[in-house]
């Protein structure tokens, strides 16, 4: 099984691919995308250690659109093909800082959207051509409602969420598999400055175990730990007169 | 933060800063410091070892990576914030076994190190310090050690058994054992007193894993009775790693919940079952070495005023006053009625550990937990110190809560030799307590 997964060094990242080594039936490749040289070899020495047969590091800031296809290409021309691609990076801006700032904006939308975007579509039109694969993209609950703690980073999430939605729907008649994942409160360094941790919180491996599982049944959209279905099914719920109100 | 209970005890409570540690190539900033630091893994340790009040943990646990791993040879090398279960995922399926394990997985690799923990195999093959081949130690000066018996080798003495004193320790290196199966063919006895069950103990020399659980509210003939448990690794079996269900403890219980009457009555059903499963059997490794880890924060059974546990080891003794003194313990805590379900009871073997603080002493060692009744639980304590100061016996550091500070001075003499390796940034709540009145 050939891996690629874009943001490698993010903590739900490593999760999910320690997981795909103890699911995996076959042996497994990994091509490992992100910006920092140093941090991509320890985790490709990790997956090496816990049995990946290999472990490729590719350097590139996936928040350069035009360059998005070109790394697409690249690590498809080391694995030969591509059975599954996370997308897993991103970042949690601080929306009281960013919402006075465009240029802030602009960056958290390209970061956590068209970054996003430029990348399934350039993974999407490989698959289409051999009918098969999986792309699998890591939105978050904040994409269901906006809200006035977070709507900017809601926005992006929820516009990788549509955007995901539609291309899927052009891919089912190639065969091509697109997961949405959803995951709320996860314990990782990009959460690190929210204080508060309880009962919502889940561990990234949790949530890895999830996404694993979701792409061996090529499950559409899951919320990740499961019970957030129902939460945002509530949330989504509330009449927007009422909503408004809240202060969320 | 506002975690009260860092210790698996729950005892005593502290508050702490905490640093978390993602990266073994980021520079942690120890000038920056403006209290003491002490390393914290998964915190099962479970007194005031792990503490360190006021003052700075810094977390490890993120650091679980896999460095290196030779199927061939079993030579692991990883981050030290890696769990034993984790490592255990990595290696069981390509035939190799932890060298020596505690009773859970949930330990990170620096922790079994720093507290030089030791398993059922200790007759066999001593402490996990004495599988270690190596270990980068980082100083808070910012100095970098690689420790191995022969290179740095005073700190690596100290180091193991160090209780995460003498710096972080950042990676580390051990040898495997090899396995056929991931099963375990095991030999169950029921046993009617101490004697009969230390006899058990020395006919079983020669089996690799050997424990006891004993009920301790038993009196008279029956004082002591409980299971033997033989083990060794099946040679048969398939090596497919089971995934195990897990339960959880979802809240602290009522403190009236756990009670003489209680644990009386779980002794019973225990021993009873025991009994009747008494003799041969396969089973997969995790229940055989992991019992408990099947139920999530089970430390949450002894409500809110959380627990001690108390284990010492005493040598055997010329006369067999060891064994004298292991049944006045009993004796003394079936008195008391003070509940204790974890009694366990094991043979050391006389494999020196290199650590200069190991527990771990050739002799019969006891194992208990006891709900916190306060006073009554002390004064149970100081009749448990008297015989143990009495034969020359030991406490075990990591699952301190309350030994004296004379009593830890004696019973580890070197610990003034140790001190000259504590890091300058370093301290931990246990060591200010067991250092602070001279012997």
């Amino acid at each position: 099984m050939n891996v690629l997964i874009l943001g490698a060094t993010s903590a739900i990242a490593q999760a999910v691919a320690r997981q795909f080594l103890l699911s995996a039936t076959t042996p497994v490749k990994f091509v490992l995308v992100g910006r920092n040289d140093d941090k991509l070899a320890l985790i490709a020495e990790d997956l090496i250690g816990r049995s990946a047969t290999a472990a490729h590091v590719q350097v590139q800031d996936l928040t350069q659109l035009d360059a998005m296809d070109a790394c697409i290409s690249r690590a498809w021309e080391t694995l030969g093909s591509i059975d599954v691609a996370l997308i897993a990076h991103g970042t949690l801006p601080e929306q009281r800082e960013i919402e006075k700032s465009w240029e802030l904006t602009e960056q958290a939308l390209r970061e956590n959207a068209l970054s996003h975007m430029a990348l399934m579509e350039a993974l999407a039109l490989r698959m289409e051509a051999i009918k098969r694969g999986t792309i699998a993209v890591i939105g978050s609950v904040a994409g269901d409602r906006g809200r006035q703690s977070n709507y900017i980073y809601g926005a992006a999430k929820g516009a990788t969420a549509i955007y995901a939605q539609g291309l899927r729907n052009r891919l089912t008649k190639s065969g091509v598999h697109l997961l949405t994942i959803k995951p709320g409160f996860v314990d990782t360094p990009m959460t690190e400055s929210i204080a508060k941790k309880g009962l919502l919180w889940a561990s990234p491996e949790q949530v890895a175990q999830d996404i694993v599982k979701a792409v061996q049944k090529k499950r559409n959209v899951i919320y990740t730990p499961g019970f957030w279905w129902l939460i945002m099914t509530i949330v989504k719920s509330v009449p927007e007169f009422i909503f408004k109100k809240l202060s969320m | 933060m506002k975690k009260e209970s860092w210790s698996w005890g729950g005892i005593p409570k502290a508050s702490h800063q905490v640093v978390n540690l993602r990266w073994r190539t980021d520079t942690i900033n120890f000038a920056g410091f403006t209290a003491s630091c002490l390393p914290y893994g998964l915190g099962r340790s479970y007194g005031d070892v792990p503490i360190n009040d006021e003052g700075i943990l810094v977390r490890t646990t993120a650091l679980d990576r896999v460095i290196a791993f030779d199927a061939e040879t079993g030579v692991l090398h990883c981050e030290a914030g890696i769990s034993l279960g984790d490592i255990l995922r990595v290696v069981v399926p390509r035939g190799w076994f932890l060298p020596v394990t505690p009773g859970t997985q949930f330990v990170t690799l620096g922790g079994a190190i720093a507290n030089d923990v030791h398993g059922k195999n200790h007759h066999c093959a001593g402490t996990f310090g004495c599988h270690v081949l190596g270990f980068e130690l980082l100083r808070s000066s910012g100095e970098k050690l690689w420790c191995t018996p022969t290179e740095h080798a005073d700190y690596f003495a100290a180091t193991i058994a160090g209780l995460g004193l003498t710096g972080l320790i950042l990676t580390a290196k051990i040898q495997l054992t090899k396995i056929a199966a991931n099963k375990i063919d095991v030999n169950n006895q029921a046993f009617n007193g101490l004697d009969e069950g230390l006899d058990l103990f020395e006919q079983h020399e020669d089996t690799t894993y050997t424990v006891a659980w004993v009920d301790c509210l038993t009196r008279g003939a029956q004082l002591g009775r409980g299971i033997f448990s033989g083990g060794e690794f099946s040679q048969t079996e398939s090596r497919k790693n089971l995934a195990t269900k897990r339960l959880a403890v979802p809240l602290d219980f009522p403190s009236f919940s756990l009670n003489k009457y209680s644990v009386q009555a779980f002794n019973n059903l225990y021993f009873a079952n025991g009994k009747r499963k008494s003799g041969r059997g396969v089973t997969d490794y995790e229940p055989f070495f992991y019992p408990l880890d099947k139920v999530h924060a089970w430390n949450r059974i002894y409500g809110r005023k959380g627990f001690y546990q108390y284990q010492c080891c005493v040598p055997f003794g010329e006369a067999n006053e060891g064994r004298e003194a292991i049944r006045e313990m009993l004796n003394q805590i079936s008195l008391s009625g003070n509940a204790s379900f974890l009694a366990v009871l094991k043979v050391f073997g006389d494999k020196q550990s290199p650590g200069m603080l190991s527990f771990p002493e050739k002799g019969i060692t006891l194992a208990l937990d006891f709900p916190n009744w306060g006073d009554k639980t002390q004064r149970l304590f100081d009749r448990l110190d008297a015989i143990v100061r009495e034969q020359n016996g030991k406490n075990y550091p990591a699952k301190d809560a309350c030994m004296k500070a004379a009593d830890f001075q004696q019973q580890y003499p070197q610990w003034e030799a140790f001190a000259k390796f504590i890091d300058p940034k370093f301290s931990s709540s246990f060591w200010r307590r067991v250092t602070q009145e001279n012997a």
